[in-house]
């Protein structure tokens, strides 16, 4: 049956230099001598180490977690002993160094004991969550969000339909298209435990039509399983199409509004990757200490797809795959239209890290001034008009720029890919959305009496949704009286939930800015940290 | 402007550049400037050849002055089409320093007191028009007649008058240029007699519209629509001047034919194809937004009827842009699109 699909504005047709990483299979990378993890590789709360130096670790053994509702605890990729907790260069926009835990690896490559789990369907979407939470995943797409989280949809909403993102629609990247065609099994299994954990009707990979590989091993592969809640739909390349709205705006023409969460149109949203995480989790009880990583560009001699250990320092893949090194080289983490320049390549892999682009860095085009011809407007998969955000955004009007919606942009790089006049637009745009976060932190510091306000309404808010909760809880509890084996599980996982729950709402209590979901937390937190560098940039501003 | 990329994402681009865009726009002048120069004589090279030296000049001063680099300015090549598109509103038989002085006007102060490319909120082509039309209005509305009445001036003899106003011995200029069409038709039309006898009896039309004039507009008809398939410029504006001539001029005509032109000869007049399709398409100066640029160009459709056919100026293209450029700013706020995610279906 052919999946109807929609249309979302704007986007652009990208030369994919896809091919160029397609053509080896996925190679386990060596086992690195030593492991650099940082403790931050989450959107959300920095995890506390709970290992010391000097000790030793085995293979998939906690080593860091944290209390924070959004948090993800972090596991040793191999066995070895800690060597150091210090604060070591990391791969962020920022450039900055941040706390990790190091690890010398001894070559045993000894696991500590996995709980797997031969039947989990057993399990409850409580328990299911609680063990995504404990295996330490995150959105692998490049967000790196708290998996768990996306996975419960929340009280009193109900999820229609399970995405999952094999868009993979940045040029260069293909780490998920090598996932879905090595490990299709995987990837449905990890849909199969989502449906349950979010209790979906259906599921759909959406997988742009350049990769009929993997559409064709998903598809064989979901002939095996035989499980006609889960559809493989070959959607068109357009770029970006696998940003989250607009996946879920082809896959199922709902458009979430703004100010509101997927899941309040009844979708969630996951990667592919994500699913195979899951799966591996659930089944084998294994945490998130490897990942397929891209390593590719023109600077690269062998580009491929590595399954590499989190913390495997940056340096080594380039090296396995010859790159090239000469002057005026650049590797990039991500996409070209949305990665960032890694400063120091002894930054290690992290959870996040799908692809290292390798290549001479742009030529420095002069940028000329705005001609106002639209181009920009008429690819901006936000609708938005980037012209005049650029026009406020460099007057520094930062009122403007939110009459016209500068926070619905999502900095997909679109504008000023075709701009015919240069201009780095979205460094515009970030610039100013750090600035109002800047501003209206300054303004909300200076405001107590709405502050106590809204923390009182939060407070009432909290209330209810917690009453309600454990009238819920009960309901359940006595309907599942029948089959008492799961009984005693699901109450304590229902405790558990409780307490965090509880945890949770202290937690975002305190941020005090508006009524922010966990998502817009994230956000500005992940504007927040960019801001430095920005604003040392900015100093080179245009010169008008 | 002089500054450089900062080093972030996105870290590709399209190949695209504003001179390669005015490029575009440039070829596309080709087909309606060589009709023209086949109806209306040599005038028009000479002018554009003398418009474009004087903006190119002008540009590469300013920028001397403004101490910013001269090259790329020249070479982005709006002065250029400013020039092009100002030497096409110039009388063909014209002194040298009409082009000259309208040239120099629109580059020193339409664009670069307004703050220079993509800054200045008229088109630069239409105010050194409009300023050479009110300081110079003898010159400015003495049009030749096209070839087949009897415009047998060479290119030797056109570049004599242009440089030194003389002209061959057994022709004086009022008797070799005559009021344009539309002009015609205004004149004639208050002596009461009727459009279609002035069609028939004045030896400037063709029929359908001013001899030469129709053919000059088809050009640039397809000069235009090139440019819409090459994705230069976007349907909205065309059409919408387009269809706000149309629905004036046919509504006028439908009440009373006898003094009202048909919405045919409206198009095919003046300025008509020139000014929807490479004047008003102008970015830097135009609406930006998709229902903007409809409500922009109709608006203009509209004004330039009503100036041409009741104003006491010989087309109305020039002073209905220059209207519309000034409500640019509150036409964009008011129709911003539908962001994502923000209501609608
Ligand atoms: S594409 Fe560039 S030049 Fe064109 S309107 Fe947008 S910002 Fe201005
Ligand atoms: S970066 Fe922002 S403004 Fe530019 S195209 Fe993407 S969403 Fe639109």
């Amino acid at each position: 049956m052919i999946h109807k699909l929609n249309r979302f504005h704007g986007g652009l047709h990208l030369p994919d230099h896809k091919a160029v990483s397609m053509q080896a299979q996925v190679t386990p990378q060596p086992l690195p001598k030593q492991l650099v993890i940082p403790l931050q590789q989450h959107i959300g709360a920095i995890d506390e180490p709970s290992v010391n130096p000097g000790e030793r670790v085995l293979k998939g053994q906690l080593i860091a977690r944290s209390d924070a509702h959004v948090s993800a605890p972090i596991h040793a990729p191999s066995s070895g002993t800690i060597v150091a907790i210090e604060a070591r260069p990391v791969a962020h926009p920022s450039g900055m160094p941040a706390a990790c835990i190091v690890i010398e690896t001894d070559g045993k490559d000894e696991w500590t004991t996995l709980t797997p789990c031969a039947d989990y369907t057993q399990l409850s979407p409580e328990t299911l969550r609680q063990r995504v939470h404990e295996a330490g995943i995150v959105g692998l797409g490049g967000a790196g969000f708290p998996s768990f989280i996306k996975l419960t949809p929340g009280i009193g909403k109900v999820v229609e339909t399970l995405i999952l993102n094999g868009a993979e629609c940045e040029p260069y990247i293909t780490c998920d298209a090598m996932l879905m065609q090595a490990r299709p099994d995987t990837v449905l299994q990890g849909a199969q435990i989502m449906l349950q954990a979010v209790q979906a009707r259906h599921c759909l990979i959406g997988v742009e039509d350049n990769k009929p590989t993997a559409i064709a091993a998903l598809q064989h592969a979901l002939q095996a399983l035989n499980d006609d809640r889960i559809r493989i739909v070959p959607i068109p390349t357009i770029y970006p199409t696998g940003g989250e709205r607009q996946l879920i705006k082809v896959l199922t023409g709902k458009e979430t509004p703004t100010h509101k969460l997927p899941i309040d149109v009844g979708v969630v949203c996951h990667n592919v990757a994500t699913a195979a995480a899951v799966a591996d989790a659930i089944i084998e009880g294994k945490p998130l200490i490897s990942r397929y990583v891209t390593v590719t560009g023109a600077g690269i001699g062998q580009a491929h797809n590595l399954e590499v250990l989190i913390g495997t320092p940056m340096q080594t893949l380039l090296e396995e795959c010859a790159a090239r090194n000469v002057p005026d080289m650049q590797t990039i983490m991500g996409g070209p239209m949305m990665g960032f320049v890694v400063e120091d390549l002894q930054a290690p892999v992290i959870k996040t890290t799908n692809c290292l682009l390798h290549q001479t860095k742009p030529q420095s085009q002069a940028a000329l001034p705005c001609i106002r011809c639209g181009e920009c407007m008429r690819v901006c998969p936000a609708q938005l008009l980037p012209q005049q955000l650029y026009w406020h955004a460099r007057a520094k009007d930062l009122d403007k720029t939110q009459d016209y919606k500068l926070f619905d942009c999502i900095e997909c790089g679109c504008c000023a890919y075709v701009c015919p006049s240069h201009i780095p637009l979205v460094h515009y745009y970030r610039f100013a959305k750090t600035e109002i976060w800047a501003r209206e932190r300054e303004k909300l510091k200076s405001d107590h009496a709405r502050e106590r306000h809204e923390f009182h309404l939060q407070r009432l808010e909290r209330k209810k949704q917690e009453d309600e909760e454990r009238k819920r809880k009960k309901r359940e509890l006595l309907q599942r009286a029948e089959s008492p084996d799961d009984n005693k599980q699901d109450a304590i996982a229902a405790a558990l939930e409780r307490v965090k729950a509880k945890k949770a709402a202290q937690q975002v209590a305190p941020q005090n800015t508006e009524n922010l979901t966990t998502a817009q937390q994230a956000k500005i937190d992940a504007i927040e940290s960019r801001r430095k560098t920005l604003s040392n940039d900015s100093g080179q501003d245009e010169g008008q | 402007m002089t500054s450089t990329l900062p080093n972030s994402s996105p870290y590709t681009s399209a190949p695209a550049s504003v001179s390669r865009v005015m490029l575009k726009v440039i070829y596309a002048m080709i087909p309606g400037s060589i009709a023209h120069v086949y109806f209306f004589g040599w005038g028009l090279l000479i002018n554009m050849t003398i418009a474009l030296m004087t903006a190119l000049l002008a540009e590469s001063v300013v920028m001397q002055l403004r101490k910013r680099p001269t090259l790329p300015a020249l070479f982005d090549g709006s002065a250029t089409v400013t020039a092009l598109l100002l030497a096409l509103a110039i009388p063909p038989l014209a002194p040298w320093w009409l082009p000259m002085l309208g040239s120099a006007f629109a580059i020193l102060v339409a664009k670069h007191l307004y703050g220079g490319l993509g800054f200045n909120p008229f088109n630069p082509a239409m105010v050194g028009y409009a300023m050479l039309l009110i300081a110079f209005p003898q010159n400015m509305t003495a049009w030749i007649p096209p070839h087949e009445l009897g415009n047998t001036l060479s290119f030797m003899q056109t570049l004599d008058y242009s440089m030194v106003g003389t002209l061959p011995a057994n022709q004086t200029l009022d008797a070799i240029t005559m009021a344009s069409p539309l002009d015609t038709l205004k004149t004639q039309l208050m002596l009461d007699t009727t459009v279609s006898q002035i069609l028939l009896t004045k030896p400037v039309f063709s029929g359908m519209a001013g001899i030469g004039w129709e053919w000059v507009n088809l050009m640039f008809l397809l000069g235009g629509i090139w440019l819409l398939l090459r994705r230069v410029i976007t349907w909205h504006i065309p059409v919408a001047v387009l269809a706000g001539l149309g629905a004036m001029s046919a509504l006028a005509w439908l009440i009373d034919s006898n003094h009202f032109a048909t919405p045919v000869f409206h198009w095919l007049s003046g300025a008509s194809m020139l000014g929807a399709f490479f004047i008003a398409t102008d970015p830097v100066t135009a609406c930006t937004t998709p229902r903007g640029q409809l409500v922009y160009g109709a608006l203009m459709g509209v004004l330039i009827y009503i100036i041409r056919v009741w104003g006491g100026y010989p087309d109305g293209v020039a002073f209905a842009v220059l209207l519309l450029n000034m409500a640019v700013p509150t036409i964009d706020y008011y129709t911003q699109p539908r962001v994502f995610g923000h209501g609608g279906k």
